[in-house]
């Protein structure tokens, strides 16, 4: 999908990640999470994935770390292929921030050996004191401060929990942070302090994202450019502005005209594209394009094949057979 | 002419636990008409759900009503008993809660659960109940309702369980439908699915909703009138044009500001609101949003602003608004 770029700091080529499912005589039986998805991220941008639950998004993001083995496809980051390597180099690179920021810090741990993990594993101290004072810093960047590295995770609200997740992230010093519904899982006035922080932290230490969640419209405020998914398929990808204004797929647009706006003039003109039906199961997908159950431009030729990911203007790609008629 | 359906008044609700006394409802006051899509927002732990169950008679041990009454549609909730109580539950006053996972009961079908309802407030037999309970299933969107009524919840999806809550809610055609986070926990294609039918439900029924959420984005589009609550207080209510175009109240509007817009087309930075939600054990004496408000001012943190009417129904609890009042009780020194 992209040109060979030195500026390209991770590539993902036609990855796969199957689930089997059940046990005995179903062993067999695969749920594809992730099929056949490719796209790339720029060194210091963000690239927001959307989707509802069970598209695969969340996966996506995982297999690309290596937390799940990936079934079949590629992986590159920054020029070399990871899917079969040692990743302990590469988690010093590349990490992970969780969504629900209660389940993914250990409760017995304070919060400064949470942080100071990383640190221990990957050698980054050579001193008690550099741990320490590395430790301070961590916390201090993220907007705690030093008295907080003796007390423990359930000492804190949500919003604090997260930083302290994102401190533990930024322990290593990475590259490249996986941001999996960062801030789902936090009330409206603590959600921008930390999309806000997590803009600031890429500005001053130049991170790439990856940034997960099913919210368009931070998605929309954080990514330059946003994937969206649907049943382990990539539908659209596009400027986020470009996919916000001028979305071509009927999923996309469906999608974004269910968003309500918090804005009542605008929200009581608008018309919703009320989709039918829920997403059908992984485990049985549609034949043909996995919308078209829900599609309204849906015909014979969308059930027979599945339509390909292509170019509709620069940098705008989309999966569907009747572009022309829902263009217009 | 409409007539007064809910006047909820000086209403206080606490929580007795064993650290001390959590004040979650500390003085609201809500008055709806009836028809009236009224949209309750605050973050957690801001007293919105409880509001929801003390108009239910629902609140939960270790709380209770320490004092204000909540008339609805002539009967006096807070005096009302147990047994009075389930008379009207259901029947003229329903809800629908935030997970539609753990409120349905697992063990019985669906049609049973409808069909509870209606055994409990009208004197159907068993065949009516069955005709009635497929009328509900098609009034919600579920097609094959004869299918579905056999079913039990596991068997179906998170939005579909939704649209059986919501039938069982409306199956005594309610005065008041009070929805509780009703589409948190669902896509937000299913979300669009469920505000559009609880819209249409309402105006073929003539019902009034209580529609409680955080997502500012769904009262926009769904509510007449908007109450904000903080910390166990309305800060400020009126019209969803008053909220939005015209907010006072600091709180209200640093939680416009800080949501992303999905419509601006240029890159807005957010101002968040800085510090973090009230401690509801020990909850500062005057306003509670005084230690996250840039505007604070002495007299915030010792003394609760009284309500200022902006207009008609636009009304503000502020020290800001207030300055008048604020002068003669600090007789000018600030």
């Amino acid at each position: 999908m992209a040109a060979n770029d030195n500026n390209i700091l991770i590539e993902v080529k036609n990855l796969k990640q199957y689930f089997p499912v059940g046990s005995g005589l179903f062993a067999n039986k695969f749920l594809k999470a992730v099929d056949d998805v490719s796209f790339y991220i720029e060194k210091g941008e963000t690239l927001g994935l959307v989707g509802e639950s069970g598209c695969g998004k969340t996966t996506t993001g995982r297999t690309i770390l290596r937390l799940y083995e990936p079934t079949a496809g590629k992986i590159i980051y920054d020029g070399v292929d990871i899917t079969h390597a040692d990743m302990m180099p590469y988690r010093r690179k590349m990490q992970i921030v969780f969504q629900d920021p209660y389940s993914s810090l250990n409760p017995r741990m304070t919060v400064g050996d949470i942080v100071g993990e990383p640190i221990d594993i990957h050698k980054l101290a050579g001193t008690r004191k550099e741990r320490t004072e590395k430790i301070i810093q961590l916390l201090e960047c993220v907007g705690l401060n030093s008295e907080h590295a003796n007390r423990f995770p359930h000492e804190f609200s949500g919003g604090q929990r997260q930083r302290i997740g994102i401190a533990r992230a930024l322990a290593v010093d990475p590259e490249f942070i996986v941001c999996d519904e960062p801030v789902s899982a936090l009330d409206v006035s603590i959600q921008a302090q930390i999309v806000n922080m997590f803009e600031e932290l890429q500005e001053k230490m130049g991170l790439t994202y990856l940034f997960i969640a099913h919210d368009l419209s931070v998605v929309k405020h954080i990514s330059r450019r946003i994937g969206v998914m649907y049943l382990g398929k990539l539908v659209e990808l596009a400027e986020s502005y470009e996919l916000t204004f001028h979305n071509v797929h009927p999923y996309t647009r469906s999608l974004i005209s269910a968003i309500p706006i918090p804005d009542p003039a605008v929200s009581r003109k608008k018309k919703r594209i009320v989709l039918e039906g829920d997403v059908p199961s992984p485990l049985n997908p549609p034949s043909g394009c996995r919308f078209r159950t829900r599609c309204p431009y849906a015909d014979k030729l969308c059930a027979e094949q599945e339509p390909e990911l292509v170019e509709v203007s620069k940098g705008h790609f989309a999966a569907c057979h009747h572009l022309d008629r829902v263009a217009d | 002419m409409s007539k007064t359906l809910l006047d909820i008044n000086n209403l206080k609700v606490s929580f007795f636990t064993p650290a001390g006394e959590v004040k979650a409802i500390n003085d609201i006051s809500i008055r709806m008409e009836e028809g009236d899509v009224l949209g309750i927002v605050g973050e957690s732990g801001s007293g919105k759900s409880v509001t929801a169950y003390s108009i239910m008679g629902l609140i939960p041990y270790p709380g209770r009503i320490v004092s204000g009454t909540i008339e609805f549609n002539g009967h006096k909730i807070h005096e009302m008993t147990e047994k009075e109580l389930q008379d009207i539950r259901g029947n003229e006053v329903s809800i629908i809660f935030q997970d539609p996972m753990t409120s349905l009961n697992p063990v019985y079908t669906v049609g049973n659960q409808i069909q509870e309802v209606l055994f409990l407030h009208t004197k159907m037999d068993k065949k009516q109940a069955y005709e009635r309970s497929l009328e509900l299933l098609s009034l919600v969107g579920i097609n094959e309702p004869e299918r579905r009524l056999k079913q039990y919840p596991h068997e179906l999806s998170g939005g579909m369980r939704q649209r059986v809550m919501i039938a069982i809610a409306l199956a005594c055609e309610p005065k008041l439908l009070i929805a509780d986070e009703p589409t948190t926990a669902l896509d937000v294609t299913i979300q669009a699915q469920i505000l559009e039918l609880m819209m249409e439900l309402k105006k073929k029924i003539n019902m009034s909703i209580i529609l409680i959420t955080h997502d500012l984005g769904i009262v926009a589009s769904m509510c007449d009138k908007i109450a904000v609550m903080y910390a166990g207080k309305i800060v400020e209510s009126g019209t969803a044009d008053d909220i939005f175009y015209n907010p006072q109240h600091e709180y209200t509007k640093g939680l416009l500001k800080s949501i992303p817009k999905l419509n601006k087309k240029e890159h807005e930075k957010l101002v968040p609101i800085k510090g973090v939600p009230v401690d509801m054990l020990n909850p500062p004496a005057g306003c509670p949003f005084a230690p996250r408000c840039d505007s604070c001012m002495k007299i915030c943190l010792r003394k609760m602003p009284e309500y200022t009417n902006i207009s008609d129904k636009h009304i503000c609890a502020c020290w800001l608004l207030q300055k008048k009042g604020y002068e003669a009780a600090t007789g000018g020194d600030r």
